[in-house]
């Protein structure tokens, strides 16, 4: 009997590992063919150069004006989300705390929005440009990707403030201070961490999404000056590249897509460093 | 006072029960909290004595917990509370007050079930109070926050490292710093909900010592249903049982010869 469950046991730590490494393994592997494709394709010019003419038959230039429109459009949205979500999350947690059911449909709501794919979003966002008489430009491609965001930050704010226990609010108010001061120098505070997560998450989504700036945000060759100036993304550079005949198009696509990670990758890491030395100090 | 010899109401009791020795620090008349159609605290009166430890002490769920929030106004945070009734300190009205909450709030010092530290170093705990009342001189600061930390007997075990976080504190320390805390904004009540009920027995020892030690200076008002601890601490004692409160007294009064049933059955059962 106590053998069997030996085996049982080393059985399902052995499978738990199994899976966990895995899927490691999967994202090295990942970042690995992309650079291999795509390192030998990368140079400065990739960078800072905008393409020039004949850049998709293989001529000179870079994707300039897709990183750029890719930080504005994602940067834009956040902002967005981060104004329609702290609000959001606050009056989920503070004012409707004692009303439950509510807060469980709207938590479902907002489940379901996030579960939405970002093409229906890009559809969504193309129906309210055309509405609204707005052609593609960097203003429907933000407006349409907050949409798609906004329902992780608020539900990602709004994890991070139910566990903040109400008594570390009833001490920061019996020591003397007012709402505001509580809410800033203490829940804030202690949250911060968590914020930053939610933040980033929302924003990783927001720079990698190619479907809802497909018809919204278009494309083009220029780094957009105006809002209403369409606006090329990464994701997009990255298709367009990709889809073409010619190799060393295609080794760009993945140059590309390093250059995406990239920025994922040090806007995680920033994130990380800076939540980390503030968060020292907080209740665990 | 000898108790009257005619059945009564107990809710009559309570009126007729005198409160013991000190001026009385805090005074509450006709309190009544609703939570929709729950009558939570039903028509409290009673006096707190001054430098003295009263205890609260009844079942969980009698309502101890809500009438300790009333005085500071925490029954703010929950919309659901109707709460009306007078409550007095020094003159002051606190709850139809409309003046300042916050500095209503600094002239009690508020003990909860576990300590809560502020998500900052253990010296800005103790100086966050009076950061709040607007002192900015870092001497004065420094010397407050020693001040109070020794007076909690934490001095010596933290004097090394006041910027370190408050949570890297054993859960014992970290009741002992809310205790610091809320001690530096100098209040004349310390509200305290069931303050060990976290801490394992040497620190619950702590802090029932430190109670005697200050209760010269402060009024303390200590929430428990730990009957020994009530027994070892109270000067004076309120037993509450389904929003009511139902006998109050010196101790010896109310543990030698408890009047009513609930009271008598509580002593049983906590013994």
């Amino acid at each position: 009997m106590k053998r069997i469950k030996r085996v049982e046991e080393k059985f399902y730590i052995g499978l738990s590992a199994f899976m966990t490494y895995s899927l490691i393994a999967v994202l090295a592997f990942i970042i690995l063919v992309i650079f291999v494709k795509g390192f030998g394709a990368l140079s400065w010019d990739m960078v800072i150069k905008v393409p020039k003419g004949g850049y998709y038959y293989g001529g000179e230039g870079g994707v300039l004006n897709a990183i750029a429109g890719s930080l504005y459009i994602a940067l834009g949205a956040t902002l967005i989300a981060i104004v329609i979500g702290m609000p959001a999350a606050l009056y989920l947690n503070v004012h409707l705390i004692r009303y439950r059911r509510t807060q469980n449909t709207i938590r479902y709501f907002l489940d379901a929005l996030w579960g939405i794919p970002s093409i229906v979003y890009g559809a969504f966002g193309f129906t309210l440009m055309l509405f609204f008489g707005m052609n593609a430009s960097l203003l429907a491609g933000i407006i349409t990707v907050a949409l798609l965001i906004s329902p992780i930050m608020v539900r990602t704010f709004d994890e991070v403030l139910s566990t903040i226990p109400k008594g570390l609010h009833e001490a920061s108010l019996a020591l003397g201070s007012t709402r505001s001061e509580t809410a800033f120098r203490v829940i804030f505070k202690q949250g911060f961490s968590g914020f930053i997560t939610a933040i980033l998450l929302s924003f990783g989504r927001g720079i990698g999404d190619a479907a809802s700036v497909l018809f919204t945000a278009g494309y083009t060759d220029n780094i957009p000056v105006n809002l209403d100036e369409p606006a090329a993304t990464l994701p997009l550079a990255i298709f367009f590249q990709l889809g073409s005949p010619i190799p060393e198009v295609r080794d760009r696509a993945y140059a590309s897509a390093i250059i995406l990670t990239v920025i994922i990758l040090s806007i995680s890491l920033g994130a990380r460093f800076l939540s980390k030395r503030y968060s020292k100090t907080n209740l665990k | 006072m000898k108790s009257p010899d005619i059945e009564m109401p107990e809710s009559v009791v309570e009126i007729l029960t005198p409160s013991v020795a000190g001026k009385p620090a805090l005074k509450i008349s006709n309190l009544n909290v609703h939570a929709g159609d729950h009558h939570i605290l039903k028509n409290i009166n009673l006096e707190i004595p001054e430098n003295r430890i009263t205890v609260l002490l009844g079942p969980s769920g009698c309502g101890k917990t809500t009438l300790l929030k009333c005085m500071n106004r925490l029954t703010d945070l929950y919309r659901e509370l109707e709460v009306t009734g007078t409550i007095t300190i020094g003159g002051d009205d606190i709850l139809n007050s409309t003046t300042d909450i916050p500095a209503l709030r600094q002239r009690m010092g508020l003990l909860s079930q576990r300590p809560y530290p502020l998500p900052v170093s253990i010296f800005k705990n103790v100086a966050y109070g009076l950061k709040l009342k607007g002192v900015r001189d870092k001497r004065l600061l420094a010397f407050s926050v020693e001040k109070h930390l020794r007076e909690v007997g934490l001095w010596e075990e933290v004097k090394g490292r006041l910027n370190a976080p408050a949570t890297s504190l054993s859960i014992g320390q970290q009741q002992r710093l809310c205790l610091a805390r809320g001690l530096a904004v100098k209040p004349a009540i310390i509200l305290a909900d069931e303050p060990t009920s976290a801490l394992d027995p040497t620190s619950s020892k702590i802090i029932e010592n430190l109670f005697r030690e200050i209760r010269k200076h402060y009024t303390i008002v200590l929430v428990t249903h730990v009957l020994r601890q009530a027994i070892r601490l109270a000067d004076h004692v309120i037993f509450m049982h389904d929003g009511e409160i139902i006998e109050q007294g010196s101790p010896g009064e109310l543990f030698e010869n408890a009047r009513s049933d609930k009271l008598r059955a509580y002593l049983i059962d906590g013994n």
